[in-house]
């Protein structure tokens, strides 16, 4: 496995090496090998501004505050290395006019953030500089302009912006994670559905516990959310906005319908209908409320995840004998088995990219969360643990989040459940951090484009 | 190919049962093959009528005992026409949401199936699965898995 990854970097690092290497530059296939040093220079605020937002947001300091996300956002990538303040010589004021680029090499830093912060009509307005330390010259420079509640966001936007110019890839931090928070005993578990910034801030929750609900999944074109709820015992897939809280039940079905997702231009939804022992996959339009029945099979279709440009669907299916991925055309037709390997595959979900399908596979009592490509081939395991699932895409298809879980003795302690993400590199697993336990993570588009 | 199947297959259950009568020396329950045979969990819908059965890994076909207790519920429900039930599916930990989600009904459905084929009005059976969701046993091992595959009877009235 180690070595697939190796030889992986290997090729794409000599495929590279004819590119000359001007400006700084990320590459992103290479994972933490070599993180780039920059410096993220507390955002400078004037006393006037500073005490206004003392005010309203109860903060001391909020360029350091908005700093602080940045640095944070580009720590967790694993791509850069934000160098510790304590070292920096230059005012953050004067900095964002004319840094001392001197200074900042001295401390290793080869990018560079500056920024200024101000009170404009009650509203928050940031300007931020990007800066070559090496070249010594300003590689790009923005502003904006929003209601300071959303200072958290201003960071992420920033970092979404540098990650951009410095990757060549769009990035991934003003998003927000829809997850099912847990708590309680394994055997009577209290599941709500609940929501937070892609670091971990801002979480709130989006039901009471009343009722056992799964699988929550963004629209990809909006704020709405589907879901299976038990409510009233009945388990259905539901269509939450996020912004009203308003729900309701998808389609009419005289069954449980689960297991849902939306097509990507957010107009569909796709899910599993079981009745008498048989689960097939159906669609519902959103607008038109007609339903349409994909697959027609004996056996167990599950999972169903369509390609970014609509006209694929791989889903999960147990007509070999045993749980396989399959790819076909969005009406049905051309169905195909793509998974070989040996073990059980399962929750197969298309990159936006398009190119590759990760899934969940279980094989020798372990649990690896891989990726392969569309047609099957270029199996690539990245990482194995005792029990893990459940893949969700960050929206440039760089980043996959997923959930898992820990052993339990006969008494059910040491059961855990957790979010975790990983590189497609196989590089950066980290936990992601929640209030409570949390399991089946689904990842938003970018905020703001 | 097959008999190399066969001959593998052998092997695994010769492991398993080695495996399984160690960990029989430590627990009360019992398992044939990975289906649980023990009464642990089980409870009664009324006198020598137990309310669940129980399933291999990945299966949903019932196994003789399982059609026995099944058999029990038929003439139970016979005799008690206005009582309906609920038919409760599960599934182990050790799958993904999803397909536990329709394996669980699954079971459920070859249950009420067999209850049918004993003349049990489909009327009266309703259907639900939990997939993994609702275990009964909170254990991370074999034997508490074997008694979470279940299809469990339950009065709705």
């Amino acid at each position: 496995m180690k070595r697939i990854i190796f030889l992986i970097y290997i090729c794409l690092f000599t495929f590279n090496w004819g590119k000359a290497w001007s400006l700084i530059e990320v590459d992103i296939t290479r994972g933490n090998l070599n993180p780039l040093p920059l410096a993220v220079s507390p955002l400078s605020v004037d006393q006037n501004s500073k005490e206004k937002f003392k005010d309203l947001l109860k903060l001391e300091d909020i360029g350091a505050e908005i700093s602080k996300v940045v640095e944070n956002n580009l720590r967790q990538s694993g791509l850069f290395n934000p160098l510790d303040p304590k070292a920096f010589l230059q005012k953050p004021d004067i900095a964002h006019v004319k840094p001392r680029f001197e200074d900042w090499a001295l401390i290793k830093a080869q990018a560079l953030i500056t920024g200024e912060v101000k009170i404009v009509d009650e509203k928050l307005r940031v300007e931020f500089r990007l800066w070559d330390v090496l070249a010594g010259k300003e590689i790009m420079a923005l502003a904006f302009t929003t209601v300071s509640e959303n200072w958290r966001r201003v960071g992420h936007i920033i970092t979404d912006k540098v990650y951009q110019r410095l990757t060549g890839e769009k990035g991934y931090f003003d998003t927000r994670i829809i997850y099912v928070a847990e708590e309680g005993l394994k055997t009577s578990r209290i599941k709500k559905l609940a929501i937070m910034d892609q670091d971990g801030f801002n979480t709130k929750y989006l039901t009471l516990g009343n009722e056992l609900v799964l699988t929550p999944r963004f629209n990809p074109t909006n704020q709405m959310v589907t879901y299976l709820s038990y409510f009233k015992n009945l388990p259905r897939v539901y269509l939450l906005d996020i912004e009203t809280g308003i729900q309701e039940v998808v389609g009419d079905f005289p069954g449980m319908t689960f297991a849902p997702r939306f097509s990507p231009d957010g107009k569909k939804i796709i899910m599993s209908f079981a009745k008498d022992g048989n689960s097939d996959i159906y669609t519902m339009d959103l607008e038109s409320r007609e339903v349409e029945k994909i697959t027609n099979h004996p056996s167990i279709d599950t999972s169903p995840s369509y390609s970014p440009d609509g006209k694929y669907i791989c889903f999960n299916s147990d007509r070999s004998g045993y749980q396989q991925i399959y790819v076909m055309r969005s009406d049905g037709s051309k169905v195909k088995r793509i998974s070989f390997g040996n073990g059980l595959y399962g929750t197969p979900v298309w990159s936006p990219r398009g190119d590759l399908i990760a899934f969940t596979k279980l094989h020798k009592g372990k649990f690896y969360i891989g990726v392969m490509r569309t047609d099957g081939t270029g199996e690539r395991l990245l990482t194995e643990n005792y029990y893990q699932e459940a893949p969700s895409w960050s929206p440039n298809g760089r980043v996959l989040i997923f959930y898992r879980e820990t052993k339990s003795d006969s008494a059910g302690k040491g059961f855990s459940a957790k979010l975790w993400s990983i590189d497609l590199t196989g590089y950066n697993e980290r936990m992601v951090k929640t209030e409570t336990d949390a399991s089946d993570p689904s990842w938003s588009s970018l905020l703001t484009d | 190919m097959s008999l190399n199947k066969i001959f593998r297959n052998t092997l695994l259950v010769f492991f398993a049962s080695i495996l399984l009568s160690a960990c029989a020396v430590k627990t009360t329950g019992k398992m044939q093959g990975d289906v649980y045979t023990g009464k642990d969990t089980v409870e009664y819908l009324a006198s020598g009528v137990p309310d669940r059965v129980f399933f291999a890994t990945n299966e949903t076909v019932l196994t003789t005992a399982s059609r026995e207790t099944l058999r029990k519920q038929a003439s139970w429900l016979r005799k008690n026409s206005k009582i309906n039930v609920v038919l409760e599916g599960h599934a182990d930990e050790r799958g993904t949401r999803e397909y536990n989600l329709a394996l669980g009904e699954r079971r459920a459905n070859a249950a009420k199936d067999y209850l049918m084929t004993y003349g049990i009005s489909g009327n009266r059976i309703s259907v639900i699965s939990y997939g993994k969701e609702r275990p009964v046993d909170s254990g991370s091992n074999p034997l508490a898995w074997s008694k979470n595959r279940r299809s469990v009877t339950v009065k709705a009235n």
